[in-house]
């Protein structure tokens, strides 16, 4: 069983459709129990990374996935899902993710050529530095979508896919049990299925 | 590298398409399921439905086929049509939409894009401009295109965009249905108005505009139209290797 965590954040149709489509059992939920009963979590989320934060904290559903987490259980953040893996960002202010993995998030405007446009909206090609078995049935220069304006930094050393956006942006990474996609594969076509079928697979 | 998008639109009525399509190995060229799955196939990066209807019936209906469609395909769906307040983008996005398009609705109530954009986030939020050229200068225009609301067009785009729309599609009403190309006029000062992504509409007959879209205005990030596509004038197989061919970034399936 899938859960992905409902704390107010965001579609999730097409989230919970794409587990439907490739035959997982799933369910959308922000019940502790059936989040603990899992077998693996979806973090996910749009907008804002201090409201979300907030709102994950306010409904204790921060408190569970860093238990779920370090019961080693497969999480896997999306987007804003994945940001909120990391310790801080800088999105408005200052403000505290969940430290699964080290890194910060920074504003795409800071690094990127300024002639491109912000959000960074569309398809973009995927590099690998490093093996993840999220990705064991897709290949590099597989196109994925991707939605948004501020990226994963000072992180090198959990990256697992680059984008190119005039310089290499984050655009998965992993920790152990733990990882995220800055774009969404819920909306990236049969390459997108492929890796949520991945993420399926592994074992806790 | 990022990829030029091809965005086919689709105009939904009584959860029929509308403009008759003429598909080999379609069994049913209306249903909107159906071409949804057809254009996700063939390579389309994105699809646009578009509530034509009038009635609060249809409108369950139209949400009844996104819902289906959104179960169906996995790319990024806009839907478009009879958005006047928050309620409309709360009723399509929990059906299955991603972003939703806002165009007299955001007329009518200035503060609309800036509440939805609060709300579900800039990337929710599309601005569309119906815009035609009145004694030499670019108007906004209601209601379909059927109404000059004397504003100009690249105040109010930008406007918008400061409020939180985080894209824009500009449907010149000079080009749409000549099929002869798309405005680049119009779309270059909208380009030189805004940092947010633009997608030009309005005016594609071939393969061959979207190439001179591309190659004249590089940062233009999408190229949408209706006919072309559903007629099969423009195949998008063939119109992305048109474009990879002409070295302008596509993503090919």
């Amino acid at each position: 069983m899938v859960a992905i965590i409902d704390y107010g954040v965001g579609n999730l149709f097409s989230l919970k459709s794409s587990f439907e489509f490739l035959g997982e059992s799933v369910i959308v939920t922000n019940d502790s129990k059936k989040i603990s009963d899992s077998d693996r979590i979806i973090l996910p989320g749009v907008g804002a990374f201090g409201d979300a934060a907030k709102k994950l904290n306010d409904s204790k559903m921060a408190e569970l996935v860093l238990e779920q987490a370090k019961k080693g259980k497969p999480i896997l953040g999306i987007c804003l899902g994945m940001q909120l893996l990391f310790e801080k960002s800088f999105e408005y202010g200052q403000h505290s993710g969940l430290s699964l993995i080290p890194g910060s998030v920074r504003p795409l405007r800071d690094i990127v050529d300024p002639s491109l446009d912000i959000p960074h909206i569309g398809w973009n090609s995927l590099s690998f530095p490093k093996h993840c078995e999220l990705f064991k049935y897709i290949n590099e220069g597989d196109y994925v979508y991707f939605v948004h304006s501020f990226y994963g930094a000072d992180c090198e050393n959990y990256v697992t896919a680059y984008t190119d956006y005039s310089v290499k942006v984050t655009a998965a990474v992993a920790y152990d049990n733990v990882f995220g996609t800055q774009f969404h594969p819920e909306k990236s076509g049969n390459v997108g299925l492929k890796i949520l079928k991945a993420f399926c697979e592994v074992r806790s | 590298m990022i990829t030029k998008r091809i965005i086919p639109c689709l105009d939904v009525k009584d959860s029929r398409v509308v403009k008759g399509v003429n598909f080999e190995g379609l069994n049913d060229v209306s249903s909107p399921v159906e071409l949804a799955e057809y254009y996700s196939s063939n390579g389309a990066d994105e699809l646009v439905f578009y509530d034509i209807t009038a009635s609060f019936e249809q409108r369950a209906l139209f949400t009844d086929i996104l819902k289906q469609v959104a179960k169906t395909i996995f790319i990024p769906l806009t839907v478009g049509g009879g958005i006047n307040e928050l309620s409309d983008f709360e009723r399509v996005l929990s059906c299955g939409a991603d972003k939703v398009s806002v165009n007299s609705g955001a007329i009518r109530n200035p503060s609309l894009v800036y509440e939805a954009a609060k709300r579900y986030g800039d990337q929710c939020v599309v601005l569309s401009a119906d815009i035609k050229r009145v004694n030499g200068t670019f108007h906004v225009f209601a209601k379909g295109g059927r109404e000059d609301t004397g504003m100009e067009a690249i105040d109010w785009i930008h406007r918008c965009v400061e409020s939180g729309a985080g894209e824009v599609v500009v449907n010149s009403i000079d080009t749409d249905g000549v099929k002869g190309g798309f405005d680049i006029e119009m779309l270059q000062a909208v380009l030189a108005a805004v940092k947010v992504p633009v997608i030009a509409s309005g005016g594609a007959g071939k393969a061959e505009d979207f190439v001179t879209l591309f190659k004249s205005l590089p940062q233009i990030s999408a190229g949408l139209a209706a006919s072309v596509f559903h007629f099969g004038e423009v195949k998008i197989p063939e119109l992305k290797k048109l474009l990879i061919k002409n070295q302008i970034p596509a993503r090919i399936i």
